[in-house]
This record gives structure tokens, C-alpha cells and sequence, in this order.
């Protein structure tokens, strides 16, 4: 017999279901071109703002932009990547799905490393590129590119349009599918004849898909025996992730917290979900996240993992991972369970459905000794680690001493944009939030260069909040050309380099791994002064405590974008650590 | 409450047929052979073909792997929008079946007599007699359609293919 999961094949395939030109339309349709379907298309979708660059094969769909521009906003970006980065950071921030457009070629191809980033981090885009006309789809004609076939496995869909009266019916799904479920990015590239044909244009929105199933509904018998695997626990520990924001579901699981009085750990990309103030939160997970909630996975006995996928560096090595653990993993994709972490209880559903039926069933809780545990690691990693991050007794300032700065004088309010490395750790592990969506980083693919283009992405999404940009000397020159933007949009964003003049992170590998060999880490920067006045775009350089607070508050006051650079100590590292094949229980305070 | 504690998949190798279903859409063979080659697994066999409902494609694929790595597999394949079902079973739980076809010079089959009774043993079926060549089938399991090669080879093979199994589930699923 075939092992399935769920139910019946028969089911599913006898099912009338349409194909994807199946024609059936019933609204009035109305006669206009391939380019102006695609854009009303993305009208119809709620779609206010795209992030873009054109070129050849997309410009039929830019002249139709051009003509829109009192309907849909198009930002040009300066390098393809910092569009679809953008588009990220505004899906991250708002939760609508992110759009990017860009021409065939290598238009295409600079979209792909902002893809593969939005994939792992289940990022809501459609991405829109252009294609040669479909009769020289094959022949190697110029900037033609497969880039349907290159962005297949990082895509959640993708499809290519060769006829215009495809358009409609396909930029339905690709939203649909973008949005729904976990999500993800989908890539719809449009042939150019497609774009300049002429179609009778009609929108419907998608609603369901018949070979896709985005929200499995879990057994009652799970969330059943869930609860009463939670009753019976004596240390139970949450460990949560972005299913929680992503599924809007940040009062349900505030309400599970409060009930069930169960102590809960964030992974980077759940950070937000709850204010970092909450009683019941214990900090963050993973190599560099804090001490008690990483040493007590290994002590707890019921661990309930909550929209989070078990990633190796949350869970280090898994041979010893929450092996005094029955777990229980509230998740929507049903490919996550038993992928990492062998799983006792899985829970299939969004968590926004299947959290408050479980906390419909448990008892009001509380574990005093058990909290009291992760209080006394958390001084011992205050009084090794966070006093001296925090207080620093050299002379040179120190990352963290810069974000407790920065939410002292935000009040914890602002949206947190990261790059990654040695400054990313020190944002998530010292920023505070007091609201969801607050913190924007590249957690699974890691990509440098992601803190400009997301902040701008993000300000454009939520113009009301206060957006700053925390970026090292590495990162910000990976995607500096979108001070441009910046500059052309007019995006107040404020973005704080972080100079050690070194790649920290790899920089502290090479120093803790491999003998201080710093090979390729030592990195020069231009004089951000004279780059931000280039661009027009006011900037400060300081490198003493005294100057911290004013010259922050000088960002925070400035009416535009600012940039301020802070001259951190060269070769500071990121505590605690787990270093790599270690357990979390034996992470390393220095 | 019933909790499989700390119970480790196997992890010895094993041959497993998926069946995997999809819409018919141009790629998506590509986005299912993907999910193997991404984690460098051999397909020892795939074969393709439309099902008792029309638009909808039945995958037989043949893996060597682990318990382990089949699981994550079947979901990550079953994942993929485009995809209605995948499943996936050992040897001992389906019903195969393959077609192998072997072309013989036609003059050892006038001169050997052992050719006919080795045809007449396997249950073969000759499909074209041609002055130069005899084109012979055979359908049966791998071992069977093997058995008939090792006994025609000494007797020289022009040439010879099988095609990957097709197989049926033995219980309604």
C-alpha cells in the first residue's frame, strides 16, 4: 500500500477541476492590451506600490505604468536586487505580498539571490520579468534568459504567460499563492508578444486551487492530546517563530502564553511577535540568542515548537537536541514535520485556528520554580555578558550599547532593519519591540546587502513608523547604490553603520576556529560622509560615547534620510555563542 | 496518549516506487526531479503517464534511499502547488510490472534451435521478424526480464532496453 498523509487521491483527482486558460469568463470583459491587463491586474489585487527597473522585454507594462502612475506607484531601484529586497521589506512590514518587476535577462537574474531569500523566510512576492517575444523563446536572442527554470526551486510557483489572455487568470493565482498557506515567492514571467496582444480583460480573484492546499486542518485527536500533554507537563517551553506573525495570530498566542503560564522563546524571525516586556518571554534561541531558554531546551519536557521549522542554527546539533522532550509542533506546512526533529504531536493548521483550541482546553497555569531557572541563567549571562555589552569598560563603543541607545530613544517603537552578521545578532538580541512586524533581517538565506533596499521596502510600507537601518561596513556596500533610491524617492529611512572595519562575524569565526588567520576580513570603507552628501542624504561619523545619544537623537529629528556612522570596537565579538556541532545546552558565555 | 518517543527511522537503504500525481503543466517534471537532484539522489527509474482522469498525471519513480529521506521527500514533493498527491511504498506492498524488449540477429534464430526453447521458457513474444533482426519482448520483474538477457546473450544482443516499473498499490488507498 502507498503511504499517504492524507486523504483520498481519488477524491482530489476526479474532482472537475479547470485548467488555466479554460476561458470561463462571466463579468463584461473589456478589450485592451496584454500590458494593461497585467497592471489592472495587480490594481485589482490591492497592489499600491512596485519596486522596478525596465528594460527591453518588460517595456510595453512600463509604458502602461507610466500612463497608471495616479493608480500604482513604481519605485526605480538602482540594481534589480534592491527591488525585490524591497518588495520583502514592504511584505515583511504591512503583510500584503511584495512586487517586483524587471526585464528578461539579467533584469531576471538579479532578482534571484532576493528570491531564494524570500523562499526560506516565506516571504509573501509575486515577481513580475519581462521575456523575449514567445517565437524566440529558445533561439538565444537577446537577454533572453529560462528564468522560469533557474528560479524553480525558489520559487513557491512560478509560470510563464505566452498569451495575453492567460494574463488575468494567472496573476490571480500567482497572489493567491503567494499569500496563502506559508508563504512564498512566485515568479510570472511575460512573454513580450503577450504583453502587446490584445485580450477581453475580466478579473476574478482566486479563491481556491484545486491541486493546492494551503491550510490543512489538523485532527481533533491532536489538539486533544496536545492539551493534555501540555496539562501534564512540570517544564514545558514554547519556542516560537514567524508562523506566528505571518498568520496574524500574535493575541491568540499572547492569549496560550497567559493561560498556560508557559515560559516562550523566540527564533529570529519571531522576534516582535510579543513584547519583549511580556512575562512569560525568556528571550531569543539559536547560536547567538540568550542563555536560559538554549540550555533549558535540553531540560525541558514538553517543548512546543510554534510556527519555527527547527532550523540547525536554533537547534544545533540534533543528536542531542530536547532529548528529555516529548514536542509538540503547531505547523502549516505539513513537509516541516519530522523534517528536523522527530516530532511526538504535530499539529497541521495556521496557528491563529489551531493555538486557541488548544488553549481552549488547558488548564490556567503557572511554573514559578521552573521560571526561576531561566531567571537565574539569564543573571548569569547578564553579569558575564549583557553588563559589559551594554557598559562597555574600553573606550571604543560597543554594538549593543548603540541599540540600547537606539530604544531608549525610539521607546521600543521603531521598525528594526538589519544586514547580516555581527550587527544583526547584536540588533535581535538587544532590540526591543512593543509591536509585531518590528524587525526585518535575513534570517534563513543570510544575505548581506538586505538592510537598505528592506528599510526602504519597509518606510514606503508603513510611512507612519520611525524605520531605522542597522547595517556593518560589510553589508552597506553590497547594496549602496540604492542610496540612490533614497534619494529619488525621497524615503525617509535612517540607517546606522556599524564600523569595525572588518566582516565581524566571519571575522570572529577565523579568530575562535581558525587561529586568527583573518583572511579576506579586513575591509576599508569610503567616506560615508562624502558618499551620503553625494546623494544627498545628511550623515554623521562618530566614534566617541559622549556624541552617542545627541547624534542619535540628531537621526531621529532629521526630516529625511539619514545616515549616521558609529565607529565600534574593531574586533568585539558576539556572546554567547554555540559553536557549530555543539548542543544548546552547551552554549558558551565567552 | 500514544507518543512514538525517540523512535529513529530506519536508516538502511531500501528500493521504493512513488507514485506522485500532477496537473499537466510544462515544468513541473523539472520542480519534482529538483527535490532529488537538490540532495544529489539517483533516480534509479521514472516513468510517465496519464491516469484514469483526464489532465492527470501518474509519476512511478524508483528511488534507493532511506526511510528518512523518502518521508521528507514525498512531502516536499507533495508541497509543490502543482503536484495533487504523492505517495510512496516498498517493493512488498505493490504490484509491478516492466517491458523489456531485446533485438536479435534473425540468424541465430535460424540456426540455434536453444533460441526457441529459451523464448518459449521466459513466456516471450516475438514482435518483428526482419531479414537482419528479431525484435523479442519480454514483460515481467527486473530479475525475469534480466534472466531472459543473461541466457540470449551469448547468442549476441544488437540491442536491448527496459523500461522503468509501473506499479499499482495492492490495497484501495
Amino acid at each position: 500500500m502507498f503511504k499517504a498523509e492524507n486523504s483520498n487521491i481519488k477524491h482530489i483527482i476526479n474532482k472537475n477541476w479547470q485548467q488555466i486558460d479554460d476561458g470561463t469568463q462571466t463579468e463584461k470583459a473589456v478589450n485592451m492590451l496584454g500590458s494593461q491587463a497585467l497592471i489592472n491586474s495587480l490594481i485589482a489585487e490591492g497592489v499600491e506600490i512596485m519596486f522596478g527597473y525596465p528594460g527591453g522585454a518588460i517595456m510595453p507594462t512600463y509604458d502602461v505604468i507610466h500612463q497608471m502612475q495616479d493608480q500604482i506607484k513604481h519605485v526605480l531601484v538602482r540594481h534589480e536586487q534592491g527591488a525585490v529586497i524591497a518588495a520583502q521589506g514592504y511584505a515583511r512590514a504591512c503583510g500584503k505580498v511584495g512586487v517586483c518587476i524587471a526585464t528578461s535577462g539579467p533584469g531576471a537574474t538579479n532578482l534571484i539571490t532576493g528570491i531564494a531569500d524570500a523562499m526560506i523566510d516565506s516571504t509573501p512576492l509575486v515577481c513580475i520579468t519581462g521575456q523575449v517575444h514567445k517565437d524566440l523563446l529558445g533561439t538565444d536572442a537577446f537577454q533572453e534568459t529560462d528564468i522560469i527554470d533557474i528560479s524553480m526551486p525558489i520559487t513557491k510557483w512560478n509560470y510563464k504567460i505566452t498569451e495575453a489572455t492567460e494574463i488575468p487568470k494567472v496573476i490571480a493565482r500567482a497572489f493567491y499563492i503567494a499569500k496563502s498557506g506559508r508563504p512564498g515567492p512566485v515568479l510570472i514571467d511575460i512573454t513580450k508578444n503577450a504583453q502587446m496582444d490584445y485580450l477581453d480583460y475580466c478579473y476574478k480573484k482566486c479563491q481556491h486551487f484545486n491541486s493546492y492546499l494551503p491550510e490543512p486542518t489538523p485532527k481533533l485527536q491532536t489538539i486533544k492530546d496536545a492539551a493534555d500533554l501540555i496539562d501534564s507537563a512540570q517544564k514545558p517551553l514554547v519556542v516560537f517563530g514567524q508562523g506566528v506573525i505571518l498568520g496574524n495570530a500574535e493575541q491568540e498566542f499572547k492569549a496560550f502564553l497567559e493561560k498556560s503560564g508557559i515560559p516562550a522563546a523566540a527564533t529570529i524571525m519571531g522576534l516582535s511577535a510579543i513584547d519583549n516586556n511580556h512575562p512569560n518571554y525568556v528571550g531569543m534561541l539559536g547560536m547567538h540568542g540568550n542563555y536560559a531558554p538554549n540550555l533549558l531546551t535540553n531540560e525541558c519536557d514538553v517543548l512546543i515548537a510554534v510556527g519555527m521549522r527547527f532550523d540547525d542554527r536554533v537547534t544545533g546539533t540534533l543528536s542531542t537536541y530536547a532529548k528529555n522532550a516529548k514536542i509538540i509542533h503547531l505547523e502549516i506546512d505539513n513537509s516541516e514535520i519530522n523534517k528536523n526533529v522527530r516530532v511526538n504531536i504535530p499539529v497541521l493548521g495556521n496557528v491563529k485556528f489551531t493555538l486557541p483550541q488548544i488553549t481552549n482546553r488547558i488548564n490556567q497555569n503557572a511554573y514559578p520554580e521552573w521560571r526561576e531557572e531561566f531567571s537565574q541563567l539569564h543573571q548569569q549571562e547578564q553579569d558575564v555578558v549583557i553588563k559589559e555589552d551594554l557598559a562597555p569598560s574600553q573606550n571604543e563603543l560597543s554594538m549593543p550599547e548603540v541599540i540600547a541607545m537606539v530604544n531608549e530613544l525610539t521607546l521600543n517603537n521603531a521598525i528594526i532593519v538589519t544586514d547580516v552578521g555581527q550587527h544583526q545578532m547584536a540588533a535581535c538580541r538587544y532590540a526591543q519591540f512593543n509591536q509585531t512586524r518590528s524587525l526585518i533581517t535575513s534570517g534563513g538565506l543570510g544575505t548581506m546587502g538586505f538592510c537598505i533596499p528592506a528599510a526602504m521596502g519597509a518606510k514606503l510600507a508603513k510611512p507612519e513608523r520611525t524605520v531605522i537601518g542597522i547595517v556593518g561596513d560589510g553589508g552597506v556596500q553590497m547594496n549602496i547604490q540604492e542610496l540612490g533610491t533614497i534619494m529619488q524617492t525621497e524615503i525617509d529611512v535612517k540607517i546606522i553603520i556599524l564600523n569595525n572595519e572588518f566582516l565581524g562575524m566571519v571575522r570572529q569565526w577565523q579568530e575562535l576556529y581558525f587561529d586568527k588567520r583573518y583572511a579576506s576580513t579586513e575591509i576599508t570603507s569610503p567616506n560615508y560622509q562624502v558618499l551620503a552628501s553625494a546623494y544627498g542624504i545628511a550623515s554623521e561619523k562618530i566614534s566617541v560615547r559622549e556624541k552617542l545619544k545627541s547624534s542619535i537623537q540628531d537621526m531621529l529629528d532629521h526630516d529625511g534620510a539619514y545616515l549616521l556612522e558609529v565607529m565600534v570596537g574593531q574586533e568585539n565579538n558576539i556572546f554567547p555563542m554555540i559553536s557549530p556541532g555543539d548542543s544548546v545546552s552547551d552554549m558558551r558565555l565567552k | 496518549m500514544k507518543h512514538n518517543i525517540n523512535t529513529q527511522f530506519d536508516e538502511t537503504k531500501k528500493n521504493y516506487t512513488m507514485a506522485l500525481f500532477s496537473r499537466n503543466r510544462a515544468g513541473i517534471l523539472n520542480r519534482i526531479t529538483a527535490v532529488f537532484s537538490r540532495i544529489k539522489l539517483n533516480i534509479d527509474s521514472l516513468n510517465v503517464s496519464e491516469t484514469e482522469s483526464i489532465g492527470v498525471f501518474r509519476y512511478s519513480v524508483c528511488v534507493n534511499t532511506t526511510e528518512k529521506l523518502i518521508r521528507r521527500i514525498t512531502k516536499q514533493i507533495e508541497k509543490q502547488v502543482d503536484v495533487l498527491k504523492a505517495v510512496y511504498a516498498t517493493d512488498d506492498l505493490i504490484v509491478q510490472q516492466e517491458v523489456a524488449l531485446y533485438k536479435i540477429p534473425s540468424q541465430v534464430m535460424l540456426d540455434d534451435i536453444q533460441t526457441e526453447d529459451i523464448i518459449r521458457k521466459h513466456n516471450a513474444k516475438i514482435l518483428r521478424i526482419h531479414r537482419e533482426y528479431t525484435v523479442i519482448e519480454k514483460t515481467g520483474h527486473k530479475h525475469e526480464t534480466q534472466s531472459l538477457f543473461d541466457e540470449l546473450e551469448p547468442y549476441g544482443i544488437l540491442e536491448f532496453v527496459r523500461s522503468g516499473p509501473v506499479s499499482i498499490g495492492k490495497i484501495n488507498y
